[in-house]
């Protein structure tokens, strides 16, 4: 009998730290983080071997069992966003760690900041193995305040108004979404997401349910038109948060609205599939043109996020079109290489702005050199946003793009292709800035020292940068594994939900 | 040694890495680490043919090298080395290692050296890696990697000219790049993994004509814009800021090499010849060709700036390969693949006595190259017989794939490809013996007081052995041309393969 334990210690390793780092001081901090890091990616290896032994199954926690207990349901795409969690917010965590805003807050604060992070890394864990309609809607409110919180640690008035912005807006989401859910409990008796699809009978209430609960998701996905909080809060969060929100936060409403709409409400028509990947086609040319025009660089990081989650929302009408298979492989990869890359790019954007107190484009290049490492990680990143070789990000794209071509839907194979070209346009605008001779910098042969005015960057900054940008280059040839695992439990076809468990 | 030979398919991908992790060192190396650097570029780049070497004894055996890394939902990462594979990795790999030696020399007191070896090892990881694509995808990841690595060469010096080109040198290989992409995921997508090899990928293929025809261009498209035929040649001129080391080897033989490299495979090995031998493809694709290789040669002529001439002329004599590969029929195919050695060392050797006049006297148009003859006659010797193999001059190499480009269109019924050369060589000879005349008949005007730099001795040698190294291994290929070690022998090996399969029983 494998142990089926190791999900809930996915979930407890974070959650515990978030109790733990309550105890000021810096000591406290790295020793959480010694502990919680390697725990949680050892939990979640933990997960990712069971998923491979035994295939998709249930851990009743503390031997209750549904429906008086909770229920973790894991399958190979719990597992690969367990996995993708681990990683991100592990490198991430180094990244903070070593963050000279995040040292230069007072004692407490930090403490705060600390217990932020591990409550939304938790929430997220917990949300990935939930298979229950309303613990999802715990999760999600709970990863929403503390990234909410998170972002108003960011520098100004602006993080101030901008972390309330995404509160109101995504307060609104959860309501939505729980109101959603409340109407799904009243027609069908049950909150399991299996025992939904299977008692699901399409009708007025089971509509408008859906209605509300993909509004309530598509709003944290920040889908077009629902995405206007999200420039703000990601541009001025601390780069650490940046990453997350970014990396996972989104992704998390993406993961939930592929659980609903390749799960229980598969059968409410293509319509919606359409629809939804209608408004990510759209996500992806708005956020691209966004992205070209920004003139500071983390802003332009976070409009790449809206293009590039758009491409996700591609994979409702391919896989509606029976080209399931290449369309789940490739969307689920580009979340994968995605996330890793997004948190690479605001990881680096971070550090310079740190650095050099400002990220305009146009001050940038006057401290290239200085900067090398910093836009070096960028430009590995760029490679998967732009979905160019080598990396997942281009593994993604042939894969989708063979799902259009099978399904002979080439509209959304040009969606994906122009989309690349424009994020080249804007990976482009900042990578050529690393190759600019610098005023600053006068060029000689032993490379010239520190520029006044610049202040240093953390070693262990830069590599949590560059760790994330090779993860995310890795995963366009070590991209065998984690694609056997997302096959693990994929609904089979469109029409069947999720497998039905011994 | 058998058991080194025997590795199955570990041995081409260590032909990748050895550059790739010499690469990725250098990145980290200090400025000043000059002599660790050196020492990790030399030390890949021997290694790297030693390996080529390998490979190629071992292949001459009988062994057979594939690696396959599955990436998931039913894809792979192929290397492999066949014959025509060897070919080209054995040129990136020895010209690499020529141009270190060349690159060292000449960038010694520079800034960003090792950002520039850095990428400069990766270009060459990307080349061979699409020499030793066994499958299209692996050959478009390894495409479109090469682009992104040279890219950063483009713009090395950081001005505002260098960063321009670079922009224009992005938009046609991420242009090019799109549509060849397109029409690999379209074929994918329509038959499956399109593996490469003796026997065509669509050889028994049902598929509309149409549907063919579109595929074949979005692909051959998107390998002309690096081998820098007409109308998507305009990158290659602007690229010519880089330094010349770059200019040598990437955009002499790397880079442009891989777009007619790529066309190969394409009419060969996906489409086979029976198939692109068609007048809306491979008849479409000759022209093309033609058309580019005359247009280059008179561009050529207007251009004083000798690297700018030196930009058109590769421009014009790459089309010598495509040309060859469109025909159709052996003769004008072993042409093509002796010209994609051939040109490579000619034009090499051009870029490093281009580059080394302008180190040394500042030279950089035709004009001033008044005397030369008499104040570097090593170099302008190498230039010399280097331009007279360009003409098409026996004994030099550059004849031996014009002969068999004539011959190849005589066999397939084209006799207009002769007119075509005949033009080309015309023309060839009109902008390159002027400078040779210049150089070596007159004097020096009165008025110009030409400084030579003091170069260390150490720098002056590694700028001058490396053009007299391939400047006589271009003179060596024509000589020996009927040796069976020589490309041109190579090249009928390959060629035998897919014309006569019985007879590919090794060299």
């Amino acid at each position: 009998m494998v142990d089926t334990s190791w999900a809930a210690i996915a979930v407890a390793v974070p959650l515990l730290a978030a109790l733990a780092s309550l105890w000021p001081g810096r000591w406290t901090a790295v020793a959480v983080m010694a502990v919680a890091v390697p725990g949680a990616l050892l939990a979640t290896l933990g997960v990712v071997w069971t998923v491979y032994e035994i295939g998709v199954y249930r851990h009743p926690v503390g031997g209750w069992g549904a429906p008086l207990g909770i229920d973790l349901y894991v399958d190979g795409l719990a597992a690969a966003f367990l996995a993708l969690l681990a990683v991100v917010a592990g490198l991430a965590s180094l990244h903070v760690l070593a963050d000279p805003d995040v040292k230069a807050m007072p004692r407490r604060r930090q403490s705060l900041f600390w217990s932020l992070w591990y409550w939304v890394w938790g929430a997220l864990a917990a949300m990935f193995v939930s298979g229950d309609a309303f613990n999802i809607y715990v999760t999600l409110e709970l990863a929403t305040l503390a990234g909410v919180i998170l972002v108003s640690f960011g520098h100004g008035a602006v993080a101030l108004f901008a972390s309330l912005r995404y509160l109101l807006i995504g307060t609104l989401g959860a309501l939505s979404y729980v109101l959603g859910v409340a109407l799904l409990y009243g027609a069908t008796g049950t909150l399991d997401l299996v025992l939904l699809g299977e008692r699901l009978v399409p009708g007025p209430a089971v509509v408008v349910a859906a209605a509300l609960v993909t509004v309530g998701l598509a709003i944290k996905a920040a889908l077009v038109p629902l995405h206007i909080w999200l420039p703000p809060a990601h541009g001025s969060a601390p780069a650490g948060v940046s990453a997350i929100l970014s990396a996972l936060v989104v992704k998390a409403g993406f993961y939930l609205l592929v659980r609903y709409w390749l799960g229980p409400f598969v059968s409410l028509g293509d319509g919606v599939a359409t629809a939804l990947g209608i408004l990510g086609a759209v996500g992806v040319l708005w956020g691209s043109l966004n992205a070209i025009r920004q003139e500071r660089l983390k802003l332009l990081v976070a409009y790449s996020t809206v293009a590039q989650v758009g491409y996700l929302f591609l994979l409702f009408p391919l896989a509606a079109a029976g080209g399931h298979v290449m369309a789940w492989s490739g969307a689920h990869l580009l979340v994968l290489s995605h996330a890793t890359a997004k948190a690479a790019a605001f990881l680096a954007a971070g550090n310079i702005l740190t650095s050099q107190g400002t990220d305009h484009l146009s001050e940038i290049g006057r401290a290239s050199h200085h900067h090398r490492l910093s836009l070096l990680a960028f430009g590995l990143a760029g490679a998967t946003l732009m979905g160019l070789p080598p990396s997942g990000g281009f593994l993604a794209k042939w894969l989708m793009v063979t799902a259009a071509v099978e399904t002979g839907q080439w509209w959304w194979a040009a969606v994906l292709i122009i989309g690349g070209k424009l994020a080249a346009i804007y990976v482009y605008r900042v990578v050529r800035l690393g190759f600019v001779t610098s005023p600053m910098e006068p060029p000689g042969a032993a490379g010239p020292p520190r520029p006044p005015g610049l202040l240093p960057v953390p070693m262990l900054t830069i590599l949590a940068a560059l760790g994330l940008a090779v993860v995310s280059v890795g995963l366009g040839f070590a991209s065998a594994p984690p694609l056997r695992l997302l096959q693990i439990g994929m609904p089979a076809a469109p029409g069947i939900a999720l497998e039905p468990l011994p | 040694m058998t058991a080194l030979l025997a590795t199955g398919g570990w041995l081409p991908v260590s032909v990748v890495l050895s550059s790739f992790l010499t690469g990725i060192f250098i990145f980290f190396l200090r400025e000043e680490d000059v002599l660790m650097r050196s020492l990790l570029n030399l030390g890949g780049a021997v290694l790297k043919v030693a390996l080529g070497i390998l490979l190629l004894w071992g292949v001459a055996q009988g062994f057979v090298y594939t690696f396959v890394l599955p990436l998931g939902a039913g894809l792979d990462l192929i290397l492999f080395a066949d014959p025509l594979a060897l070919q080209f990795v054995l040129l990136s790999a020895g010209l690499w290692l020529v141009t270190t030696v060349y690159a060292i020399a000449f960038l010694e007191g520079s800034p960003e050296r090792s950002r520039f070896f850095g990428y400069f090892s990766l270009c060459v990881t990307a080349s061979t890696g699409i020499a030793l694509a066994g499958n299209l995808l692996t050959f478009v990841i390894f495409y479109e990697f090469l682009t992104l690595a040279t890219y950063p060469l483009v713009v090395h010096h950081g001005t505002r000219e260098a960063l321009k080109a670079g922009r224009t040198y992005l938009i046609y290989t991420l242009g090019g790049g799109m549509l060849l992409f397109i029409g690999a995921v379209w074929l994918q997508g329509l038959i499956g993994p399109v593996v490469f090899g003796p026997v065509p990928a669509l050889a028994e293929t049902d598929l509309p004509r149409g549907v063919l025809i579109a595929i074949f261009w979005l692909i051959a498209g998107g390998l002309a814009v690096k081998a820098a035929m007409v109308p998507v040649h305009g990158w290659l001129p602007t690229a010519m800021v880089a330094p010349a080391p770059v200019s040598a080897l990437l955009h002499a033989v790397a880079v442009v090499k891989a777009g007619a490299f790529g066309l190969f495979r394409l009419v060969y090995d996906v489409y086979g010849i029976a198939l692109a031998g068609a007048p809306a493809m491979g008849g479409l694709l000759a022209m093309l060709a033609s058309v580019t290789i005359v247009y280059g040669s008179l561009r050529a002529i207007a251009e004083s700036d000798i690297k700018k001439r030196l930009a058109y002329s590769t421009v014009s004599q790459l089309s010598y390969i495509a040309l060859g590969t469109a025909l159709g029929g052996p003769l004008a195919a072993v042409g093509a693949l002796a010209h994609l050695v051939h040109q490579g060392l000619m034009k090499i050797t051009l870029f490093f006595c281009a580059g080394r006049l302008a180190e040394t006297y500042d030279i950089h148009n035709v004009h001033e190259l008044a005397g030369m003859g008499r104040r570097m006659p090593v170099t302008m010797t190498a230039f010399t017989v280097a331009a007279l193999g360009m003409i098409g001059l026996p004994p030099v190499a550059g004849f031996v794939s014009k002969w068999y480009l004539a011959l190849g269109g005589l066999q397939t019924g084209n006799d207009w490809v002769l007119a075509v050369l005949v033009l080309s060589s015309v023309l060839n000879a009109a902008y390159f013996l002027p400078p040779l005349y210049v150089a070596w008949f007159t004097a020096p005007p009165p008025e110009a007081r030409l400084q030579r730099r003091i170069l260390p001795g150490w720098v002056e040698w590694g700028l001058l052995v490396p053009p007299v190294i391939t400047a006589s291994l271009a003179l060596v290929a024509g000589l020996l041309a009927a040796l069976p070690i020589s490309p041109l022998a190579w090249a009928e090996l390959i060629v035998a393969l897919r014309y006569f399969p019985v007879t590919g029983d090794g060299p």
